[in-house]
Order: C-alpha cells, then sequence, then structure tokens
C-alpha cells in the first residue's frame, strides 16, 4: 500500500432497470476476506426490490424483443468488448473473493468467450429449431420460437461470473429480459458485470441483478404471477420443491440447471431454447 | 349488410329431413374392464360407472372405476413392457406397430365416428371429418420418427424416459388419446392412459385396436375412472412423465404434486381466445372464422375462439351477420349428418355454462341466443353471444368451454392487441383481415402458441399445439412435440 494515495473504494450496488441502487430496505450484508478484512458492503436485496425488478424487466421485454436478432448479436458482442477491456478488474474480484489467479483468469476468458458464443446464436437458433410444417390442408404453417417473456434466474454459487454470464446470456439473446440473484458468497462480479452491461447499449431493464440471500430471495423468485420462467442453479432438494410448488402459481417454466459444468455444457443452443416459446401460425392457402 | 331482398327465409321454410348415422354395426359392450398388461381385466374392487349419451341420457354402457391398486398393475405393466420387449426393440420396427394402429384406426372409422358422437354428443359430421381422421394421422405421422429422432435434434442424442402416465379430457376423446399415445411411443416410452370419465368408449376401442395390432402386452394401458385415478398416477412413483390435458386448475395442482419430484411433465391447460376482426377483412368469411372458433364442438374447445374483437366500423354488420348465420345452425341429434352443434357433453358441464350465461347478464351483458328449438331430453345449450361486456367480466375474463361468446369492439390495432393479451391464458388466437403486413405484425405479439389468420380451429398432426403463461407447458404434435417424450444427451 502506498501511502501517499488512499484508494478509491467501490460502492458495490444493485442494478435495476438500468439504475445502479441501493436495496429500498437499507439493508446490507457485510463480505469479508480470508483474513477477516471488509471486501464491501453487500446490498440485501428485499421482495420490494425484486418486484421493482419485475416491473422493470416486463417494462422493457417487449421492445427488446422486438429489437432486429442482428441487434441482439450486436449487443451481445459489445456486452464481450466491454468486459476484455475490464478484464484486469474481474481477475482482481475474483482473487479477492478467494480464487486462484490462474483460475480466475480463465474464468474470465471463458466469459468473455461465452458472450461471443451467444451473440453469434442471435440470428441462428431461430432457424435451427423452427419449422415449416407440412399440414394436410390447404395451409402455409409454421413454428417459431418467440421469447418466454420475463425470466428469474437464481445463478450459481460457485461459478460466479461464468455462470452468471452463460445464464444471462442464453436468456437475453432470445429477447428475454431477467432478474438475476447473484451469488451469495461471491457477488462481486455480478456488480461489475451490471457495470459493463450498463456500459453496451443493453437496454435499461433487459437485465436487472440483486444481490442477497438465496434463502430469503428464492420464494420470492418463485411465487412472483409477472414472471414466466425461473431458472435455479444448484438449488438443495428441499429449495427445489419450494421452487416448483410456487411456480406453479401462474404456470411458469421451471428450469434446473444443477451441477452444469459451466466450462462445457453451458455453451449451447439448448439453453437458448429453454426460455423460448413455440409459436405455430396458420394461413389459409386460396387466391 | 344482408338486405331483405337477398336474406333467406332461414325461419322455417327450410328444414332439413333428419338424415341420422345408422348405429347397426356399432358394437358396444354392456361393460368394460381395464386394459392392462394386453388384457381387459376386471377391477380389483369391482366398481363399475355408467357410460351415458347426453343427447338421450340413455346408458349406453358400463365402464370399470380404477383405484390405485390397478393403477399400480398398469405402470407395472408398462415398465415391465418398456425393460422388456418395447425397449429393446428397434426403432423401425416400433415404428411399424404405430403404423400398424393407424391403419386399423382408418379401417375401423366410421365405427369409432358413430361411438365418439354417441358417448361425448359431439356432431357425427365433425367426429367423421376430424376427430377420427385425425386421430388415425396423428399415429401414421409419429410412426416415422421412431427411427428418425437424431435428426430432430441436432446436437443432441435423444432418449426415452419411461413410463408416461397420460390424462385427457372429454372434448375430444378419442384426438387426445392419439395426441399423448403416438409421440410416447414414437419415442419409445410405454404408456399409462386415463380416459375422461364421461368419454371412455373410443378409449375402450382404441385398446382392442392395440390388442389387434398386436403391440407387446403393457406397452399402453387404458385406466378408465374418475379423479382419484388420475391422481394415483400422478402421483405413483413408478411414472417418469406425466402429459395432462385439462383445466388450469387441475395443471396447477398437478404441476405442485410433482414438485420435488424427478418426474417430467407437459400439461395442455385452458384458454380464452381472441378472435380479432378488423375492418379490412373479408367479413363473410370472418363471420365463418368466428361461427367455427366458438361453435366448433359445441364450445368445448380449450382453444376456442370465446373473445371476439371487432373493429367499431363494422361491428354492427358483423354483429348482425353472425346473430343471422346463427339461425341457420342445427343444434340437436349428433347422429344427424345435418347437426352443427350437438349435445353438452355431461349435466356437469351444462350446469357451469349455464351459471355463465347468469353470471353474464348479472353483469350487464347483452345476451343474445339464436331462436332454435332443442330436443327435450339431453344436454343443450343454443348458440349464444354477448355484447356490451367489459374487459373486467367474468364471461371475458374466464373460461366457459360451451358456445357461448362474449363480444367487444376497438378502434386501434394497439387497443385490440392489449385487449386480446389481457388475459392469463395464452393457448390460441386469431386474426382476420386483408393486409398481409398486418397479419404478420398481429400474429407475432399475439401472446399464444397458436395463432390462426384467417382461419380458426385448424389442426393437423405435424403441427405443434401448446399455450404460452397459464394455457400450459410444452407443445403436442410436430417435430416439436417429440421434445414431450426424450431426454436429451450430449453427443
Amino acid at each position: 500500500m502506498s501511502a501517499d494515495r488512499i484508494a478509491v473504494a467501490k460502492t458495490y450496488k444493485i442494478y435495476i432497470g438500468g439504475k445502479f441502487l441501493r436495496s429500498e430496505s437499507g439493508r446490507y450484508f457485510t463480505l469479508k476476506d480470508k483474513k477477516n478484512n471488509v471486501i464491501a458492503n453487500i446490498c440485501r436485496s428485499s421482495r420490494k426490490d425484486f418486484r421493482n425488478s419485475v416491473v422493470a424487466a416486463r417494462g422493457a421485454q417487449l421492445s427488446w424483443a422486438g429489437a432486429s436478432a442482428y441487434l441482439h448479436g450486436q449487443i451481445l458482442y459489445r456486452i464481450a468488448e466491454i468486459l476484455e477491456g475490464r478484464r484486469e478488474q474481474f481477475v482482481a474480484e475474483l482473487v479477492l473473493q478467494g480464487i486462484a489467479l490462474r483460475t480466475a483468469e480463465k474464468e474470465v476468458n471463458q466469459s468473455i468467450d461465452r458472450l461471443i458464443y451467444y451473440a453469434g446464436w442471435s440470428d441462428k437458433y431461430q432457424q435451427v429449431f423452427s419449422a415449416v410444417n407440412p399440414v394436410s390442408s390447404s395451409h402455409f404453417n409454421f413454428s417459431v420460437l418467440e421469447p418466454t417473456g420475463v425470466v428469474a434466474i437464481i445463478s450459481p454459487d460457485d461459478s460466479n461470473l461464468l455462470g452468471l454470464v452463460s445464464n444471462i446470456a442464453a436468456a437475453i439473446v432470445g429477447g428475454n429480459a431477467c432478474i438475476v440473484l447473484a451469488s451469495e458468497t461471491k457477488p462481486l462480479c455480478a456488480v461489475s458485470f451490471a457495470e459493463v452491461l450498463h456500459a453496451s447499449d443493453v437496454p435499461d431493464g433487459v437485465v436487472n441483478i440483486l444481490t442477497g440471500f438465496r434463502s430469503e430471495l428464492t420464494e420470492f423468485f418463485a411465487s412472483h404471477m409477472d414472471v414466466n420462467a425461473i431458472i435455479y442453479c444448484d438449488g438443495g432438494k428441499a429449495a427445489a420443491k419450494t421452487i416448483q410448488v410456487l411456480a406453479a402459481d401462474n404456470i411458469k417454466r421451471v428450469i434446473a440447471r444443477n451441477r452444469v459444468d459451466w466450462s462445457g455444457d453451458a455453451a449451447s443452443p439448448y439453453l437458448i431454447r429453454d426460455t423460448q416459446e413455440v409459436k405455430t401460425t396458420w394461413h389459409p392457402i386460396g387466391t | 349488410m344482408a338486405t331483405s331482398e337477398n336474406k333467406l327465409a332461414f325461419g322455417g321454410g327450410w328444414g332439413y329431413d333428419p338424415a341420422p348415422e345408422s348405429t347397426d354395426h356399432i358394437d358396444i359392450k354392456s361393460r368394460y374392464g381395464l386394459f392392462i398388461n394386453g388384457d381387459f381385466v376386471k377391477p380389483e374392487k369391482g366398481k363399475y360407472f355408467d357410460t351415458i349419451n347426453p343427447a338421450t341420457e340413455d346408458k349406453l354402457s358400463r365402464v370399470a372405476e380404477a383405484s390405485a391398486v390397478d393403477v399400480d398393475k398398469a405402470v407395472k405393466a408398462a415398465r415391465a413392457a418398456y425393460r422388456g420387449p418395447w425397449g429393446r426393440m428397434k426403432p423401425a420396427e416400433r415404428s411399424k406397430y404405430i403404423y400398424r394402429i393407424a391403419r386399423i384406426m382408418q379401417e375401423r372409422a366410421r365405427e369409432f365416428s358413430i361411438i365418439e358422437s354417441l358417448d361425448g354428443g359431439k356432431p357425427i359430421r365433425e367426429s367423421r371429418d376430424i376427430d377420427i381422421p385425425l386421430s388415425a394421422a396423428h399415429f401414421f405421422y409419429y410412426a416415422g420418427w421412431a427411427d428418425k429422432l437424431e435428426y430432430a435434434f441436432p446436437g443432441r442424442t435423444a432418449k426415452s424416459l419411461g413410463v408416461a402416465g397420460q390424462i385427457i379430457p372429454w372434448n375430444f376423446p378419442l384426438l387426445m388419446a392419439s395426441w399423448k399415445i403416438a409421440p410416447a411411443l414414437a419415442c419409445g416410452n410405454t404408456v399409462v392412459l386415463k380416459p375422461a370419465e364421461t368419454t371412455s368408449l373410443t378409449a375402450m376401442k382404441l385398446a382392442e385396436v392395440i390388442a389387434d395390432a398386436g403391440l407387446p402386452p403393457g406397452v399402453v394401458n387404458i385406466v378408465t375412472g374418475a379423479g382419484a385415478a388420475g391422481a394415483a398416477i400422478v402421483d405413483h412413483p413408478g411414472v417418469d412423465k406425466v402429459a395432462f390435458t385439462g383445466s388450469t386448475n387441475i395443471g396447477r395442482m398437478i404441476q405442485k404434486s410433482l414438485a420435488g419430484t424427478n418426474k417430467r411433465y407437459t400439461l395442455e391447460l385452458g384458454g380464452k381466445a381472441a378472435n380479432i376482426i378488423f375492418a379490412d377483412a373479408a367479413i363473410d368469411q370472418a363471420v365463418e372464422g368466428i361461427v367455427n372458433g366458438i361453435f366448433f364442438n359445441q364450445g368445448h374447445v380449450c382453444c376456442a375462439g370465446s373473445r371476439l374483437f371487432v373493429q367499431e366500423s363494422v361491428a354492427d354488420e358483423v354483429i348482425a351477420k353472425l346473430k343471422d348465420r346463427m339461425e341457420t345452425l342445427i343444434v340437436g341429434d349428433p347422429l344427424d349428418k345435418n347437426t352443427d352443434i350437438g349435445a353438452i357433453n355431461s349435466t356437469m358441464q351444462l350446469n357451469k355454462i349455464q351459471s355463465y350465461l347468469k353470471i353474464g347478464q348479472a353483469e350487464g351483458g347483452d345476451m343474445h341466443q339464436s331462436s332454435c328449438r332443442v330436443p327435450k331430453k339431453g344436454y343443450w345449450c343454443r348458440p349464444t353471444i354477448f355484447t356490451g361486456v367489459s374487459q373486467s367480466s367474468r364471461v371475458v375474463q374466464e373460461e366457459i368451454f360451451g358456445p357461448v361468446l362474449a363480444i367487444q369492439t376497438f378502434r386501434k390495432y394497439d387497443e385490440a392487441l392489449t385487449k386480446a393479451n389481457n388475459t392469463p391464458y395464452g393457448l390460441s388466437g386469431g386474426i382476420w383481415t386483408d393486409k398481409g403486413s398486418k397479419i404478420f405484425n398481429m400474429t407475432q405479439k399475439i401472446r399464444a402458441g397458436v395463432v390462426w389468420a384467417n382461419t380458426f380451429n385448424k389442426f393437423d398432426p405435424t403441427s405443434p399445439f401448446g399455450g404460452y403463461k397459464e394455457s400450459g407447458v410444452g407443445r403436442e404434435g410436430g417435430l416439436h412435440g417429440l421434445d414431450a417424450y426424450v431426454k436429451l444427451g450430449a453427443k
């Protein structure tokens, strides 16, 4: 530590509707390093924060879905560009949270590459998964994918950057808006990633990131009636059951991502497909 | 608009002579057991219930009431068949069995049609031209997929799930059985299926077909009964996948009861589809579409076009023409080939519909029914429309599942869209306009799984069907319908 300059410590905030906010509840929890030094005070988001996020996501989703596939691809690419430029910061944050330097560098690299991977799918997954259906009657009939809508994501605790990035990228490249709960034990990168998103032309509200306690927030994520799908990563058996029971109130799509190898399995168009609906359109053929 | 000069005198002078389909060649046994492990067996507790003809209230037969013990036997038989011959069979051979089912159904189509109309109340024209041919076509379509699954899921392997527990409704009894069984078998699963309580007969006939086709015992098991039998299937630990078609309330209960298990599920639930008529639509065709949308199958259709939105400038014309057209609809004997609207499926459903007619009027809606006479015996509801209703009316918000249409008007495009999407359901929708760009814009923005443009209520085995939002999870039909019966793995 140089004595002639005091470092400016960062306030880690949550990200709702394109704004960096403190929890409306005023609550926080303290993140410490292995030596018990305080790293930061982290917002302990409340139910109200989550509900505000859903409002923001719902408000943003339709116009985001209406943007062209090309634009989705370019914006995801842009996120990768900005993340690349700030890679040192993310490596440092991972290290600060107890991850070995080599591992941290690898995770940041993979996260950047993952964004490029999904950017590339933006104008291709539709072609892979849609169909023209040869019906017997005199109709033109086709099925395409459309975004499920507002997706709540409880991201993995361990893979705090790559897992987070993979979940977000797969959801938003398909035109969904999302509310993401960051890793509880390693929340720093999620907040910094919100800053990356903010600098990347991602419209406000498309991605909302909360920090806080999984045990407290899970039921709100699962039960909200204006959320269309919930993705939960590495929930235990009891949590999975709670989520599924609450999700049924509005027939949410429930997607479990347990023990995912985030460095490999999570690069797949089938992750995009998880939060897509199949729409079939009919029109008569005649004169 | 029709004028007094060109309007036909539908009021009486143009009656049709009765043209009933003969029931001479139909064989309905006095009693049906459960179809378990390739045999028709007695239910363990010896209980049977009557199945009646809703058009006459006459008893047609007695059907076994499965208990949890019977369901357990069926699941074990399905498991044994899955571990045994069906699981070991080459996909191409499996495929041939499914083709056989399709062919035998085609051969026995007339018999199936008549029984479907007798037991369920739907007009023979519909059973004959839609339900039964589509059922056979569904088996024929999925049969061909059995040995081609690797092409359906690029970059993935597709494996069967095991035993599929399937619960179907009473509105399209044989067709729903086909939608469930055909893809399940094609993907290599075995099946325990429960038909709806009021419409078991064609399912038992299908059991005969399956036995005649020589499928190994236990590959398809059909257990009849009420809600308790359905719950026993959902709760059975030996079931790997639950497929349900029915109301959103029951679907919700099923989703909750499957929580904490590893069972997969697909749900095809309720709907309250918007049918939107723009001023630039071909009005006469649109009126036909409205009629087909809501009065098809007595309105017992989850994707029925039960909310009509008409652009204000043509509303008077559309409603007048609709009323004229309603006068021509023949309500009565389902077996008569001239009948347009048959019998309401059950007294329970009739009561529900009638309660909504009261609710609609109590809410201030203006109710209009066609003036036709309906038979004295049996369960009937004349085609009904409500005008003067609002978005918050219960007849606008809730699924009635009967020949009851709620009509609202709109001025601007965005208003139509907002009103159409203002529902927790998202199964289907319709739009009528001659402008192509408007069609593509609207069909993209309606939040529903099936959208018909300048047509309505069309179905095909190759065409995926299923809902957004509270109308369900998953698709049935087409390539996308395979997904419900496979687990995907890395290549």
